[in-house]
């Protein structure tokens, strides 16, 4: 390996990385513009502290509990290499670290990234009624443990890997874990007030889809990181190939959205469209090295439409309130973008049932972990708003601050 | 005829609409405005500044009624804003000199109805 391709790579990788860190600031914009105004601070809030918990505790110990380096025969369930971050001495943690592929500090702070979306996830599902404390508890609990757990895994190369559980960039590993947790939050948090009137959905029109529009086309861009630096070198052939693939996906997501939703709902729906491109995203991403570009397509086709059935179905039938549509963006098409590595993927080591195995063992463990924090936070200090707090709106119950001081809206729901 | 103006929590509109309706009034105008009464304010904070909030979000209804329906019209209003809370709000009564419908015409009572 040369030093100037070592260069090369290292420069990719950074520079995936911040485009993963933009993601936050799309979740933020896209949470935001699908509340409502009075929830506004609330969110923001949320998400600033998300991305510093996710980070803190990687640094912590997530890291180490995501690679502890398994030994040789070892079970590959769980291992924990310390405490703390420090590169080895030398080359060993610059150009020897990864076969000239990234530096340690570099693997570190990519993957650090990659940890705080797993809550971020959780944060929109929950949006208006959740307190905050014990929102940023579940948060450090929920990333700061059962992420990196569960990444070590596969990312960590532990048994699903060596079982041959394929997942690229973390449908499964980073949507879907974030989706229990989403899961868990809605059924032990129950419905905004109001949401549900003598048992049939209204809508609560989010307050700016001008800001939604601007977080899903800075999610797009993060995701360009995101899957691309998840190729974890700059291999032309490879990266730009990830590229094209995660771009076609996003695209199908939302032509598949904008053809489900002008037939479902008679007139086409943009937030519905932009949940769509998320469904590509998220439907690529375990796939997206190992899929030709017409599989790409399909996987990002199929996501679009299963997004906007899945948001009418877990709304009006499941009546799960879940302001952003989080679960179906993350968790029912992190489920198919994995279980589709299975159909389309070109190479042979990769199989159906074995993709289902690993959605279910992550399922397994990330749902009734999720219930258990939230449970035992709401048997303890309680995890929902009063129903006053709730009309006040969190940004003055929680906060005591305004979004939009100066501005008048109408706060009648 | 009479124009009704009530104050009433922003979250009570939906339930005031609806027992309106429920008497059979159909028409109404709602526009946002702040008030404040006996309830009393709240405190936010800004950057370590505390900022006295004593005008509360309110929604301000009008509604001209014939004299026949004033009494309904207040009746729906109490039965949807009421909460038994300080900050449930005021309803004023005004006499109604005339009304106008604009694509019609029509004047004083017809114009209402």
């Amino acid at each position: 390996m040369s030093q100037a391709t070592f260069v090369a790579n290292n420069v990719w990788m950074l520079l995936s990385t911040f485009l993963v860190f933009i993601m936050h600031l799309g979740f933020a914009c896209l949470e935001s513009g699908l509340t409502r105004a009075k929830n506004t601070t609330n969110i923001l809030f949320k998400n600033t502290a998300i991305i510093a918990i996710g980070i803190l505790t990687y640094a912590f110990w997530g890291f180490n509990l995501m690679y502890p380096g398994f030994a040789e025969g070892s079970s590959g369930i769980f291992g924990f290499a310390g405490m703390g971050i420090s590169a080895p001495e030398g080359a060993a943690g610059l150009i020897g670290y990864a076969d000239g592929a990234y530096t340690y500090w570099t693997d570190f702070i990519f993957q650090a990234m990659f940890a705080a979306t797993a809550a971020t996830i959780v944060s929109g599902a929950v949006a208006e009624r959740i307190k905050v404390g014990p929102f940023i508890a579940f948060s450090v609990l929920f990333v700061g443990l059962v992420y990196p757990f569960l990444g070590s895994w596969k990312w960590g190369g532990g048994w699903l890997d060596k079982m041959g559980f394929y997942d690229f960039a973390g449908s499964t590993i980073v949507h879907s874990v974030g989706g229990w947790g989403a899961l868990a939050g809605i059924i032990l948090l129950g419905p905004r007030t109001g949401k549900y009137l003598n048992g049939v959905s209204r809508a609560i029109p989010g307050h700016s889809m001008p800001l939604a529009t601007i977080g899903v086309f800075l999610l797009w861009m993060g995701w360009f990181g995101f899957n691309g630096g998840s190729v974890l070198s700059a291999d032309p052939g490879a990266i730009s190939f990830v590229i094209v693939t995660t771009t076609l996906a996003a695209a199908a997501g939302i032509v598949g959205a904008m053809a489900t939703t002008w037939v479902v709902q008679k007139k086409p729906d943009l937030s519905m469209v932009l949940n769509g491109s998320l469904a590509g995203l998220v439907g690529i991403t375990a796939g997206a090295d190992s899929v030709t570009v017409t599989g790409a397509i399909i996987i990002g086709l199929v996501s679009g439409a299963l997004v906007v059935g899945s948001v009418l179905f877990i709304d009006r039938t499941l009546k799960l309130d879940d302001p952003v549509g989080a679960l179906s963006v993350h968790l029912v098409c992190g489920i198919w973008g994995t279980l589709a590595v299975g159909i389309f993927s070109t190479n042979p080591d990769h199989s159906f049932v074995t993709q289902l195995l690993g959605v279910g063992a992550y399922a397994a463990v990330s749902l009734p972990a999720a219930l258990i924090f939230f449970g035992v936070l709401k048997a303890t200090v309680g995890i929902r708003v009063s129903v006053k707090e709730e009309h006040m709106g969190l940004d003055i119950s929680e906060h005591g601050m305004e979004a939009y001081a100066g501005f008048q809206f109408f706060r009648t729901q | 005829m009479k124009l009704i103006i009530a104050y009433i929590q922003p979250e009570k509109l939906n339930d005031v609409k609806q027992s309106l309706f429920n008497a059979n009034i159909k028409h109404l105008s709602a526009t946002n405005s702040v008030g404040c009464g006996r309830q009393g304010g709240y405190s936010e904070s800004y950057r370590g500044n505390i900022v006295e909030v004593n005008l509360l979000p309110k929604v301000r209804l009008e509604i001209g009624v014939n004299d026949d329906f004033v009494d309904k019209a207040i009746k729906a209003i109490v039965e949807g804003a009421k909460t038994d809370t300080e900050g449930d709000g005021k309803i004023f009564i005004q006499n109604l000199e005339d009304a106008v419908r604009i694509r019609t015409g029509e004047r004083g009572k017809d114009a209402i109805g």
